[in-house]
């Protein structure tokens, strides 16, 4: 988000070259499509959830006020804490565990691969799963793991296990499973293309300098691929806190995600309610994103 | 339906009509001629008809434009947007079909009109359960919202529910069934016969609630009385300290892992009833019947404390008046009449005029889905696929039985945003 915002600015900047009567308006007509589909679409339905998170209600309707009610419900709950320390700790786990995938499946494609044209098949094979739907590949997992899914069935009729596993559907590892399997490829995209930039003479310079396979990767190679890491640990951490049916599904409705806690205030019409916890988590992300936008300069990278 | 009463209305309703009067008129006369009561067919005539979703059913709408020539425009929603929509956007719906908590919620707020019990043509022949409260004389009258305590306002401008029955009938019943616990007989390994059987350590992480909190706390409300934790004095409109207990023993069980998982939507509860994920849960009677049409045995079990009962009727938007009136209440005589009651029997709910459905039912599809008798053939679900071989019987037996049983009603309760909230802090926990 902040990254496109920025966008209009840059362009902006540059009407130099531009005949003088022009040169006043074109920047701003240029400007003005982006800035009007982010506009309307996205800072006025923000501005919108704003106003509204500080509304009374009841089950019926919604009354104009200025109420910090909604926000002191919802910070001063333990249950909304509690989903917030569930939601980030998804966040985490999930972060880690397709940050190392993700690498890796990049890195292999980047440099073990040698032409481009399988490089590419191969990254296209990557992304064959996402022509379903993310639905659709979540509650595919249900007949794998369940109780008397393929998993379990298989491992009890090699004898490996006297009774089915518990644990493997409806538990937090079915959620973090079923997230790694919908959000890698978000990883392995940005981190693939910033790796497929790397100069390979770098790589040829360090290792005639003597550094080893793992000095090249540590010192060279991944310090380069920060920019992608970045990007995807955007994409990644800001869709595992928005993700609501994941949980809900994989957990069988036993564990709570922030979206999930928005969908059941929405779903009971406490739309203030569900406006004030929003604006908290859109608080939260942005303040995420700027940590790691802080950590690692994106433009001037790519 | 009698052409003459439609002759009569069709001229008055002529006057009322600015447009299309000689359209009017001509379906008059040709009502006349056929015998069908088709006065709206030229008219176009139609009724927004919204609610949630149980009973928003597509052959309903295409009979009702083949018998009235009335065009039923349907929208389903869940409940609580139900109400929402009832009580925020009354000029959207001519008919809320809505369940009788929810009118409980609704009606006060004045955007439903009562109707007058003399223009119901098949007002007697409704079931008494929801004029007294009461199945048969001597039954015991159910805790919650029970349908009949907000069936009646005192007078045709009054938002006060009436104590007995008067001439101002606030909604007309058409649907409703006693649900109780699913289970699956061959995976339980013993005879279920209490709520409290969900709780039972034997089916630790093999059972699941419904996790809809104005329904949800109600299985909940069964099961901790009949595991003698609490004796609520009314089941439907719990105190502050009743819910605390009832959430504390919920979030208690959830983490000593008893549960294994809630669902929210009819098809999850099918699914984790079929693949054997849960042997005991909170279900409907329709989930049970596609569960057994996977071939899998699965019971609707009755319970010896109850069941859990719900309801739903017809009311008319304030709005209404003259021709739409005239033409909403010719709908409801119509639902009334037998085709849609024989209907919604079959796929086994339960219709408010049990004299006029039977007309539409054959001999054994009553003999099964009412009498509780074994069936003699099979039994084929409205769409015509076998529900049930020849010889099986209903669970739970006849109607009487079924809702003679009715232990509690779906119900609003008056603490409701502290269970909700509850509830949540029950589902996070």
């Amino acid at each position: 988000m902040t990254v496109a915002l920025d966008q209009p600015a840059t362009i902006a900047t540059k009407p130099a070259r531009r005949r003088r009567s022009f040169a006043g308006v074109a920047p701003y007509l240029q400007a003005a499509p982006l800035a009007l589909i982010l506009g309307a679409f996205l800072l006025l339905p923000i501005l919108m959830i704003a106003v509204v998170s500080f509304w009374d209600y009841d089950f019926a309707a919604m009354y104009p006020d200025f109420l910090t009610t909604n926000y002191a419900d919802t910070l001063g709950s333990w249950v909304t804490w509690k989903t917030y320390l569930n939601t980030l700790k998804y966040a985490a786990i999930v972060w880690a565990l397709t940050l190392f995938i993700g690498f890796w499946v990049a890195y292999f494609l980047a440099f073990h691969i040698r032409t481009t044209a399988m490089q590419m098949v191969l990254f296209l094979v990557c992304t064959v799963p996402f022509l379903t739907s993310n639905i659709i590949r979540m509650i595919s997992w249900i007949p794998v793991l369940g109780r008397n899914g393929l998993v379990n069935s298989t491992l009890v009729q090699i004898g490996l296990i006297p009774k089915p596993i518990e644990w493997l559907l409806y538990s937090e590892f079915a959620v973090v499973l079923a997230m790694v399997h919908l959000y890698t490829l978000f990883m392995v995209t940005p981190i693939f293309n910033t790796l497929m930039r790397i100069d390979k003479s770098l790589i040829e310079a360090a290792r005639d300098a003597g550094a080893s396979g793992w000095q090249v990767l540590w010192n060279v190679v991944i310090p380069l691929a920060k920019p992608g890491t970045a990007i995807g640990t955007i994409f990644v951490v800001t869709l595992v806190m928005a993700d609501f049916s994941t949980v809900q599904v994989m957990s069988g409705g036993q564990s709570a995600s922030v979206a999930l806690m928005m969908k059941n205030q929405m779903s009971l019409l406490q739309y203030p309610a569900a406006a004030a916890n929003a604006v908290v988590l859109l608080v939260l992300v942005l303040l995420m994103v700027a940590g790691i936008l802080r950590i690692v300069d994106i433009r001037k990278e790519l | 339906m009698t052409k003459t009463t439609d002759k009569k209305t069709g001229i008055s309703r002529r006057s009322l009509l600015k447009t299309g009067a000689a359209a009017v008129g001509f379906a008059a006369g040709s009502g006349a001629i056929s015998g069908f009561p088709t006065i709206w067919a030229q008219s176009n005539i139609t009724l927004r008809q919204f609610g949630t979703g149980v009973s928003n059913l597509n052959a309903i709408a295409d009979k009702c434009k083949a018998d009235l020539g009335i065009t039923l425009e349907m929208t389903a929603t869940d409940s609580d947007a139900a109400a929402q929509r009832a009580v925020t956007q009354p000029d959207s719906y001519d008919i809320a079909d809505i369940e009788y908590w929810i009118c409980k919620k609704v009606f006060p707020t004045g955007v439903l009109q009562p109707m007058d019990v003399s223009k119901l043509k098949y007002y007697d022949e409704l079931v008494p359960l929801f004029k007294t409260g009461k199945l048969t004389p001597d039954s015991v009258i159910a805790q919650g919202t029970a349908p009949h305590t907000v069936g009646y306002v005192e007078a045709q401008d009054s938002k006060v529910f009436a104590k007995a029955p008067t001439n101002w009938f606030t909604m007309v019943p058409t649907i409703y069934n006693a649900d109780t616990l699913g289970i699956r007989p061959d995976l339980v390994g013993r005879d279920i016969t209490t709520w409290a059987d969900i709780m039972d350590p034997a089916f630790k992480g093999k059972t699941a609630i419904l996790n809809i909190p104005s329904i949800g706390i109600m299985d909940a409300a069964m099961i901790m009385e009949a595991t003698g934790n609490i004796k609520y004095a009314d089941k439907g409109n719990m105190t502050k300290e009743e819910i605390d207990k009832t959430i504390d023993f919920l979030i208690k069980a959830k983490q000593a892992g008893q549960f294994r998982a809630f669902w929210k939507s009819f098809d999850e509860s099918v699914n984790l009833m079929a693949s054997g994920e849960v042997v005991i849960q909170s279900m409907w009677s329709p989930a049970v019947a596609a569960v057994r049409s996977k071939g899998i045995a699965c019971r609707f079990q009755p319970l010896k404390e109850g069941y859990r009962s719900w309801g739903g009727g017809l009311g008319l938007a304030a709005h209404l008046s003259g021709a739409k009136l005239d033409a909403a209440y010719e709908y409801i005589n119509w639902y009334t009449s037998g085709w849609v009651g024989g209907y919604l029997n079959r796929q086994g709910y339960y219709s408010a005029n049990m004299v006029s459905a039977k007309k539409f039912m054959s001999e054994d599809e009553w003999g099964y889905w009412i009498e509780g008798k074994p069936a003699k053939g099979d039994i084929l679900s409205p769409d015509g696929k076998v529900m049930e071989k020849a010889g099986a019987v209903r669970d739970g037996g006849s109607f009487e039985e079924r809702m003679g049983k009715v232990a509690c009603w779906n119900s609003v309760m008056d603490e409701d945003r502290y269970m909700v909230k509850r509830w949540n802090e029950f589902i996070a926990a």
